[in-house]
């Protein structure tokens, strides 16, 4: 540690670090805090807009997390969600018309999802549970850790979803020419929406068995 | 007529607002644990997206489509505010959870008594302001069909939240495998929901 800024607190200390790598795992906002799923599901049955999907809603949390973290001593506690409301919904437009100006086929098929990230509730969640109470740059922190939380168990269900149901990823075929031949065919099932909640139960499955703390109780 | 009894049906069934799009997911999750509670908040989400969506036709209708300020002046014809939608929908839809707050506190207190703790969850539900995005795209003709959309999805809502209450009522005494307790084991259900009312796509309307 430098130890002429030994009051200032370095960028990236355990404190913050920890911001970054909880959401990962043990905090998850999907699996464990049980936020934001609507949009999380309808955006997996392939990978691309699955990613994309991610990346807006990381610029859209970091983003707005700053802003109200820099106003939070200005804001009156009575009428705090309608200004969270206003600063979210400023930055989805903005991610928005920057999505249809860059990825329009794209932008096409988020539909209304790239709409629904003002009420995905990950994003009231942490402004309302951390940047309303902490400085601007650990809100960034938290900001992209949740992120990029929600966006891990996206690309895991995107990548299973697409892999079987289409035997493509990011639109490549993986799934070789040879199987077809022997009778092997895509899993049409993985394709619709109700897989997208079995999948998510499974991974839940998954992490719990491996991290029994987060077993609940009946 | 007919028409407007088609789109009831089909956002009720076919487009379920949960199962078909994972809309109000979030609070589809955290309310259904008793069928008392989610019949309150099924019921609220009705009423909100009943009124939400018919308001907010009128204003993508006269004011944000594109031309649609031509009644103001025919100057305004060619401006196009719907890159406003997001923020003035959101808009409409907390004051509106406001005032039907308040007018039902008013006139039906034992109304309010079940519903009361539920209509301000309700402004970030992504059910009512996904109502409003779906009617914009689907681009519906009158006020009537985005009328009986939003109540159709509401009711879709209803269904599927008191059913999956009546389902986690009985799971408590079955015996789960440890990590898929309440949340994994509401996830796969859910699925298997959607799963069954997959099978209304094939009632052509």
């Amino acid at each position: 540690m430098n130890v002429k800024k030994k009051e200032h607190e370095p960028l990236f200390s355990a404190k913050n670090l920890k911001l970054l790598k909880d959401p990962l795992s043990i905090n998850n906002p999907i699996t464990v805090q049980v936020l934001g799923i609507c949009s999380a599901l309808a955006v997996t049955a392939k990978l691309k807009p699955a990613i994309v999907m991610s990346i807006s809603v990381m610029v859209v949390l970091a983003a707005s997390n700053v802003v109200i973290s820099l106003l939070r001593n200005g804001i009156p506690p009575r009428i705090r969600i309608i200004v969270q409301l206003v600063v979210i919904a400023t930055m989805v437009i903005l991610v928005d018309q920057v999505l249809k100006a860059f990825v329009y086929d794209i932008s096409k098929q988020l539909s209304v999802f790239v709409g629904l990230i003002i009420t995905n509730c990950i994003i009231m969640g942490r402004l309302e549970a951390f940047a309303m109470g902490n400085k601007p740059w650990p809100a960034f922190l938290d900001g992209i850790g949740n992120s990029l939380g929600y966006g891990i168990i996206l690309i895991i269900v995107a990548f299973f979803r697409e892999l079987f149901g289409s035997g493509t990823i990011l639109g490549l075929q993986i799934v070789p020419k040879g199987f077809y031949d022997f009778g092997y065919e895509n899993n049409g099932l993985m394709i619709l929406p109700p897989m997208a909640l079995i999948t998510v139960g499974v991974i839940i499955w998954v992490q719990r068995n491996r991290n029994k703390e987060l077993i609940e109780e009946r | 007529m007919q028409e407007i009894f088609n789109i009831f049906i089909k956002s009720i069934f076919i487009d379920n607002m949960v199962f078909a799009y994972f809309l109000g997911m979030c609070s589809y999750l955290a309310v259904s644990k008793t069928v008392d509670t989610s019949f309150g908040l099924g019921l609220a989400v009705t009423f909100v997206l009943g009124i939400t969506v018919p308001v907010d036709y009128l204003l993508n209708e006269y004011v944000l489509k594109a031309g649609a300020l031509a009644w103001l002046d025919p100057e305004f014809a060619d401006v196009d505010l719907s890159f406003l939608s997001f923020i003035l929908f959101i808009a409409i839809i907390a004051s509106m959870v406001q005032l039907v707050e308040m007018v039902v506190e008013k006139f039906s207190p034992a109304l309010y008594a079940s519903l009361g703790i539920f209509l301000p969850l309700i402004a970030v539900n992504c059910a009512i302001l996904g109502g409003s995005l779906f009617m914009q795209e689907r681009d519906y003709q009158s006020l009537a069909q985005a009328t009986s959309f939003g109540l159709g999805s509401g009711v879709g809502f209803f269904l599927a939240i008191v059913g999956i209450a009546a389902i986690r009522e009985k799971i408590r005494y079955s015996n789960v495998p440890p990590a898929l307790r309440r949340l994994g084991i509401t996830f796969i259900i859910t699925g298997l929901m959607g799963i069954a009312f997959m099978s209304f796509l094939g009632i052509k309307l």
